[in-house]
């Protein structure tokens, strides 16, 4: 009784007798986690996440011992970093640097989910601990810019925190509960300083570890989109699959070297990307009495406050659109889904119409702002459902859907410049057209991932030994 | 349920069934157990509102008017928020009157999220106690970015022909008396804080009028 028969020597067979779960833990999620050998460029990207995450909790205990959370003496202390501290500008610009990579390898790792779907059972877990991920991380985000307390600081989060108080009824006393104060300041800084350094972190990594496990239970998908725990060997290996370590390890490693010229290119000879990873107004000390000339937000949360702008109050006409898409959603969800589903979904269209009817609801264009804009966020968590097609990999799926998705890739990238840029009239309209096919893309997604001629998918993965 | 318990019982658990006694036992440690985690909460979620200090902060400010030239306007802090005090040129009173169809809400009647006192919208076109002298909260009602201005016709392409201010985050646009013009993200009129002129170049702002009479 008492020792577990270890299979390792020295040093470790004696850690390994006493805690086996450390060595099993290792073996189950490195030496003997089996993934696709059939990996490319996009699956560089959870790696790159990894690794900035952890440059960002090193650069930020650094930077926490030199930063004052106080309304008074934040601006002048990050001041300080840059200018007296030894190394500091080097710390602030890898956390502000990596702030960007880290949003730059979400939404790459985000695209690939959509082009293999990856999301599709039984990865749907994966996916949703994975947009609970991206959405921690803009909070995350959030917080952590008021803190140099520059003008983008201020008003960004008065701007944020605002859109709180165009919820009906409760929306003025929480976004004062938010705040702690009747407008951004002291309070507000410190407690989003807490937020940033200890709540959100947690969070993250509790989240990290459990986007990790539940993708270890169901293995990788790859870009064939084949599974590969169908064909396996006599001990119950998949035939395609080699262990994670050293294989990908290795190769990971390799990326990595790519991914730290990138970084570092930014970090020594760009930190603020030309007004766009740090904005140039954030320079300023925030002054509560004057608003900037032109403010936006950090490139990664764009698109969406594009969504919000174009909701203006002549955009009725897109609410009734949207109602169409809806019934589009749900004429296809009457043939394929189960009556639960049917229900929601037909309540959510007759929720739809009743707004888009009662004109006391549509007064407030600046609510159907708030909620265009978070329901942009939190569509991709529904891609597991949405997604009906056959197959799961792009490669496999007719040729016209891949400009399906490179049209919203396009109307993506347009939202986020304008979201970078003033308002025009012309620039709304443009907004308004591309948010309409964000949320066209989507809604009608049940209808048109599972529309047109589909290839045949192999039994095993294409691979070509290099 | 029973066997169940009776084959997970190690050698020191009792194999006993889940007897009425110990479901009331867990029901009642459950029930105790949770008023005590929301009384805890309770404490905890208040910290998060504005504390005492901060809401003494918000004390009435005393602007002197006599020393805005017509046309001009002077930012005074009031609850930490920049309250404007617009000295209203006649051209800028005039310029209130004939464009109602422009504005979104002309006689502020959507009052209730920034609400304004009703002795300064007794005139619902200049939206002030005097025509002369326009108070208001520079705070836009979209999102709280303060709004710039006052612009002259014509100097902002978003106000075009009409006077006024326009908020930068978003593209807001306020006529001279703070009222939106239509089709604009914001939908309510500037919210007018309370005050009372204690003498005829001396305003209080954060005092009601009804006091002084």
């Amino acid at each position: 009784m008492g020792l577990h028969a270890t299979q390792y020597k020295g040093l470790l067979g004696w850690i390994d007798a006493r805690m086996p779960s450390l060595m099993t833990a290792f073996r189950t999620h490195m030496s003997e986690y089996y993934a696709p050998k059939n990996f490319n460029f996009w699956y560089f990207f959870g790696s790159f996440a990894l690794m900035v995450l952890v440059i960002q909790l090193v650069s930020g205990i650094l930077l926490a011992m030199h930063y004052k959370p106080d309304a008074n003496l934040a601006f002048w202390s990050v001041e300080f970093i840059m200018r007296e501290v030894h190394g500091g500008w080097f710390i602030r610009y890898m956390h502000s640097t990596g702030a960007s990579f880290f949003f730059i390898a979400v939404y790459m790792h985000m695209f690939r989910g959509m082009l293999y779907g990856s999301y599709k059972k039984p990865r749907e877990l994966v996916w949703l601990m994975g947009w609970l991920i991206f959405a921690a991380l803009m909070a995350e985000s959030f917080f952590g810019y008021l803190l140099p307390w520059g003008q983008m600081s201020f008003w960004g989060a008065q701007v944020i925190i605002n859109l709180f108080d165009s919820i009906p009824l409760i929306g003025k006393w929480l976004s004062t509960w938010i705040r702690g104060d009747f407008v951004v300041g002291d309070a507000t800084l410190n407690r989003f300083f807490s937020f940033h350094v200890v709540l959100v972190p947690l969070v993250l990594l509790g989240l990290v570890v459990g986007h990790i496990f539940a993708l270890h239970d169901v293995g990788s998908n790859n870009p064939d989109g084949v599974e590969i725990k169908d064909r396996t060997d006599a001990k119950g290996r998949p035939l395609d699959g080699i262990p994670f370590h050293p294989y990908y390890t290795v190769h990971d490693l390799y990326g990595l070297g790519f991914f730290f010229t990138a970084y570092c290119a930014v970090l020594f000879f760009a930190p603020e990307m030309f007004g766009v990873f740090l904005e140039g107004n954030n320079f300023i000390p925030a002054d509560p009495f004057q608003t900037p000339t032109h403010i936006a937000p950090l490139w990664y949360f764009t698109p969406y406050y594009s969504v919000l702008r174009a909701t203006t109050s002549d955009f009725r006409l897109w609410i009734a659109l949207a109602a169409v898409v809806l019934g589009v959603a749900v004429f296809t969800f009457m043939r394929a889904r189960t009556r639960g589903v049917r229900y929601t979904v037909l309540a959510v269209m007759i929720l739809a119409f009743v707004f888009a009817i009662v004109p006391k609801l549509q007064q407030d264009q600046r609510l159907w702002g708030v909620i265009l804009m978070g329901l942009s966020v939190m569509v991709f968590a529904l891609l597991p459902w949405l997604d009906q097609s056959p197959v799961r990999s792009i490669r496999y799926r007719p040729g016209w859907h891949k400009i399906v998705i490179g049209i919203f890739v396009v109307a993506f990238f347009v939202l986020g410049y304008l979201g970078m840029s003033p308002t025009t009239p012309t620039r709304t309209l443009v907004a308004q057209l591309c948010t309409a096919w964000y949320f066209a893309f989507f809604l009608l997604m049940p209808w048109w991932s599972r529309t047109g001629t589909f290839k045949p998918v192999p039994d095993r993965v294409t691979f070509a030994a290099h | 349920m029973t066997a169940s318990l009776q084959t997970a019982g190690g050698p020191d658990v009792p194999d006993a069934p889940l007897t009425p006694e110990r479901r009331n036992a867990i029901i009642t440690a459950c029930v105790v157990g949770g008023a005590g985690c929301i009384g805890v909460a309770v404490p905890m979620v208040a910290s998060f509102a504005p504390s005492e200090r901060e809401k003494a902060a918000g004390g009435p400010v005393e602007v002197d008017v006599s020393s805005i030239a017509a046309g001009e306007m002077r930012i005074v802090e009031w609850q930490g928020k920049p309250v404007w005090v617009l000295h209203r040129s006649p051209a800028m009173i005039a310029s209130l009157k004939n464009h109602d169809a422009l504005l979104g809400d002309p006689d502020s009647k959507r009052n209730s999220n920034y609400p304004s006192p009703d002795y300064a919208l007794k005139d619902p076109s200049t939206r002030s106690i005097k025509p002369e002298f326009f108070v208001a909260i520079g705070i836009c009602t979209h999102l709280g970015c303060s709004p710039s201005g006052p612009f002259a016709p014509n100097e902002n392409a978003q106000l075009g022909d009409q006077p006024g201010f326009f908020c930068p985050c978003h593209g807001s646009t306020f006529d001279m008396a703070g009222r939106v013009f239509k089709d604009k993200p914001a939908a309510d009129n500037l919210q007018v804080p309370s005050y009372r002129f204690k003498s005829d170049s001396m305003i209080v702002i954060g005092e009601d009028q009804k006091k002084s009479a």
